[in-house]
């Protein structure tokens, strides 16, 4: 099937001005009688809550934290793109857009980013005005600095903290709605099941995660804004808790799933160092300004860095890309990485790891200069690994870190079902096939602020209000099914942790499915990923019960997910026969190694239909049509 | 390293808790505190015990969930440090370790060492934002603001919401968590608006919620993760003097 966008006719700059003005409106009156529900409340879901409840809909806004304040957007760091120009370097909102455009590989709808792009400046003037500290100049204007894949200075940051103030201020604006009576807050609940009616979103199916009760909460309209699946790999930059398992259970009723295959593995992490590892930390990628990476040019060896003289270490980025040198972008970093490693030449005790040297830089500046601008990254890195990084150098290697694939969603960013909306990470929208620095905190601000209150209100005006209550038939199906499978997790009883299958299924998809793919791999992974399933749930130890806090169960229910999603995001990899941002093939790439992408047969977004577990899912195409940008080869020698 | 750990274990919040001990084989100095309490649960699964329960998300010291009181001090013996931040090269072999619950009336126990802070959110609730709907903000550069206010007003709002300065404070007091987004929204120029409302009904939903007063202990800086200064509460006082002197006015 060929799937429609749904995108403005018009010229690009006019889309959605136009659209706004034809879409259909609510009443005012009327909003109060339309319910909406938003599960999650990092950017995305807590702006759209708080937006939706100022208009006068009655919103109930769910998450699995304590908090909604906890979302995962509270670790974000570096900052948030604009096209203020504020600057006065020659940013505008065309540039932005065509940045965005190419930093996605050209994977990514024209429309979309164009409308993300226009979207941003008004993102900051909210912010300012909720009480957001950005940073600013002596001057008293606000100050900007600069990020990955632009020549502009565009991004907006509150120090090493952007996501956290900028949570914050959707959040307290949630907080005014909930004490307005607007919004209905419920915290320590995760979703478990979209519920449909005549297949149209009607509400979903919650577990109270402190008491276990599973019910069902209904309205007229669904927003899921529930964030990544990183932690697929187990060992991710992502919170412990984050999960597919709202996206997936959406996809299993029918909702498409966008390039899954397309995920970023960030560069400068601070290593794994044993088997026990929990998550892995992410340093900032302006490290890379004045650290120079590199390994020993001979194998195995174990000497301590300062006893490897220069002509014995291979900088091998300034070797392969002498124009960019240590700023190549993530994809390529990381890449290149993996292969000193796997060629025998990390280092550290597991030998996954390359060092970030900042010798060359302290001699030159000085160590006050660079503790100035980095002293925040050198103290965090000697809390976890307690190691100077001012004496000898930091060990990094790549780690997941963002998934740019997520549910399908039309330009109204409603999904395939009517009445599910998809906001945030968990949508596929903006970031094509690799993800810019510093817009994802715009696109989930630009869905839940200003884009989710209008295009629900063209869906909402077409129906009925309160149509399905939570006592329908297809609801009490949907908590059965929850509770079937809740009992189920618990009364295996097996051998293996869930612990143990997490990580083994981390493995299978870094190894398989991680950096460089190749048919082999991807095969191989195909016929491992279903073995594990199957043992998993014939051997998983699930302690504990169902009807108290059991936080045994809520993992078990996500990596059970996991299990199942995993093939989903082999079969995209295997299918999509170029490489492009993320998704590297290994049989696609030039003889010096670089990327090969096929504009002719894979211009297209892939979204795919869930056809039963352990069944290969179906594959639909959205062509992806360029009229404003040219599809150009990225390079960075 | 081999350590004894002794550990607050409570089914749920009807019923008594009490300490049980537990030993922690082979952990490594570069674990973080939480992973070893993965590795000791890992154990106890094994072994057909429940394993301790805790709060954690981002393991990375900024969401705010980690909470546990580890040898009398809230977050444990490093300095403006989280839980999950806490590594274990900093205990060494053959360690007691006491791990309880934060304790506060306005923070019930909901099982091991996990509470229940949603008093927190009610008092962001009652007047912890600037009330500006989504829309019609005005152009951001159109009012400056001094860099040394917004460094202020950022000093202040890099509050996680732990809730260690509650579980410190004798009193149970939340005026650190509460003086902390008071100073942050009065420092801006949009903020300042309603800082005499926030003032009065944060200040009245901390005393509702069950939190105690301030006696200047400073317990609550001395445990901050993110050294929030107690000068925070001396900012908020003034605003609430002035508050009053309005409404009389
Ligand atoms: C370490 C780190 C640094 C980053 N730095 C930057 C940066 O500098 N700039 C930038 O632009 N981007 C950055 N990113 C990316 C960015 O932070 C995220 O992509 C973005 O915040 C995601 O927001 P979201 O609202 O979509 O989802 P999230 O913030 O992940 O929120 C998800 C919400 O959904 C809820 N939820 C999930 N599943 C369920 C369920 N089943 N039931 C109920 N609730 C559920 C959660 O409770 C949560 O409230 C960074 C990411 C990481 C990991
Ligand atoms: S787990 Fe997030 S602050 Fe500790």
């Amino acid at each position: 099937m060929i799937l429609d966008g749904k995108i403005p006719a018009g010229p690009l700059p006019e889309k959605w001005d136009r659209h706004r003005r034809e879409m259909k409106l609510v009443n005012p009156a009327n909003k109060q009688k339309f319910s909406i529900i938003v599960v999650g409340t990092g950017l995305a879901g807590a702006s759209a809550a708080a937006s939706l409840a100022e208009l006068g809909y009655r919103v109930d806004a769910f998450c699995y934290q304590d908090s909604a304040r906890r979302a995962h957007s509270i670790a974000a760091q570096g900052g948030i793109n604009a096209a203020k120009n504020y600057p006065n370097d020659g940013d505008t909102v065309h540039r932005l857009f065509h940045d965005t455009i190419k930093g996605g590989d050209f994977r990514s709808r024209e429309a979309n980013v164009y409308r993300l792009a226009q979207i941003s400046n008004q993102i900051i003037d909210q912010c300012v005005a909720q009480g957001v500290p950005f940073a600013r100049e002596y001057s008293g204007l606000l100050a900007n600095r600069s990020f990955g894949g632009a020549q502009v200075s565009r991004t907006f940051f509150a120090r090493g903290q952007t996501g956290q103030q900028l949570l914050l201020g959707a959040y307290q604006a949630l907080s005014r709605q909930v004490h307005l009576g607007n919004v209905k807050l419920f915290q320590r609940t995760e979703m478990l099941e979209l519920a449909l009616v005549d297949g149209i979103a009607r509400g979903i199916v919650v577990r109270d995660l402190v008491t276990g009760e599973i019910r069902a909460h209904s309205a007229d309209a669904v927003i899921l804004a529930t964030g990544g699946y990183s932690n697929l790999f187990n060992l991710s930059t992502n919170a412990m808790g984050c999960n597919v398992t709202a996206a997936f259970r959406a996809f299993q009723k029918g909702a498409y799933f966008a390039n899954p295959c397309f995920t970023q593995i960030h560069p400068t992490c601070i290593p794994a160092t044993g088997e026990w590892q929990s998550k892995l930390t992410l340093m900032s990628e302006s490290l890379r300004n004045d650290g120079r990476v590199w390994v020993p040019l001979k194998r195995d060896d174990r000497r301590s860095p300062e006893l490897i003289p220069d002509n014995e270490r291979d900088y091998y980025l300034e070797r392969k890309y002498p124009s960019f040198g240590n700023l190549a972008p993530r994809d390529i970093s990381s890449r290149a990485a993996k292969e000193v490693c796997d060629a025998g030449r990390g280092v550290g005790a597991s030998g996954q790891a390359v060092y970030l040297d900042f010798s060359a830089s302290i001699e030159r500046f000085g160590e006050g200069l660079i503790r100035e601008r980095y002293g925040n990254l050198f103290e965090m890195y000697e809390k976890i690994t307690g190691e100077n990084a001012y004496r000898a150098p930091m060990r990094i290697y790549p780690a997941p870190h963002y998934t740019m694939g997520g549910l399908w969603v039309d330009y109204n960013l409603m999904s395939n079902i009517p009445g599910l909306f998809v906001l945030g990470e968990a949508n596929f929208s903006d970031h094509g096939a690799n993800r810019l620095g510093a817009s994802a905190l715009m696109q989930g601000l630009a869905d839940g602020y200003f884009i989710i209150p209008y295009t629900i209100a063209d869906y909402l005006a077409g129906i009925t209000p309160g149509l399905v209550e939570s006592s329908h038939e297809a609801f009490r199906k949907a908590v059965e099914d929850a509770g079937e499978r809740t009992r189920k997790l618990l009364s295996i009883r097996g051998k293996k942790t869930i612990h143990d299958f997490h990580r083994e299924l981390g493995e299978i998809m870094w190894n398989y499915c991680g950096m460089a793919r190749n048919e082999k791999g991807l095969k191989k992974a195909l016929e491992l990923i279903p073995d594990l399933r199957e043992e998993f749930w014939r051997d998983v130890s699930v302690p504990g019960g169902a009807e108290e806090l059991n936080q045994s169960l809520e993992k078990a229910g996500r990596v059970a997910d996991f299990l199942e999603f995993a093939e989903t995001v082999c079969h995209d990899a295997l299918h999509r026969n170029e490489s492009c941002g993320g998704h590297f093939r290994e049989e696609f790439q030039t003889g010096e190694g670089e990327a090969c992408r096929d504009d002719e047969n894979f211009s297209y977004v892939a979204a795919w239909e869930f056809r039963g577990n352990g069944a290969k899912p179906e594959l639909h195409k959205e062509p992806l049509l360029y009229d404003n940008v040219r599809q150009s080869v990225r390079s960075y020698k | 390293m081999n350590l004894t750990l002794y550990v607050w274990r409570q089914k749920n919040p009807g019923e008594k808790g009490r300490m049980n001990c537990y030993d922690a084989g082979n952990i490594t100095a570069d674990m973080s505190f939480l992973e070893m309490l993965d590795v000791v649960n890992e154990e106890l699964v094994k072994k057909r015990i429940e394993p301790i329960a805790f709060d954690h998300d981002c393991r990375e010291g900024i969401c705010g969930a980690c909470s546990q009181v580890i040898n009398g001090i809230a977050h444990g013996p490093e300095a403006a440090t989280t839980v999950c931040q806490l590594h274990m090269r900093r205990f060494t072999d053959g360690d007691a370790i006491y791990i309880e619950p934060w304790r506060s009336r306005a923070f019930p126990v909901i099982k091991d060492l996990i509470v229940d802070r949603s008093a927190l959110d009610r008092l962001i609730q009652a007047g912890g934002y600037v009330s500006v709907s989504t829309g019609g903000a005005p152009e951001a550069n159109a009012t400056l603001l001094p860099k040394e206010e917004a460094e202020e007003a950022m000093d202040a709002a890099e509050c996680i919401g732990c809730g260690a300065c509650v579980a410190a404070c004798p009193n149970s007091s939340a005026m650190l968590f509460v003086s902390a987004k008071i100073a942050h929204l009065a420092s801006l120029p949009q903020g300042r608006v309603e800082s005499a409302s926030r003032v009065r009904s944060m200040v009245e939903a901390m005393d509702r919620q069950g939190f105690g007063s301030c006696s200047n202990h400073y317990e609550c800086q001395a445990v901050c993760p993110k050294g929030v200064d107690v000068k925070n509460i001396a900012r908020m006082n003034r605003e609430y003097m002035k508050a009053l002197f309005k409404a009389m006015g």
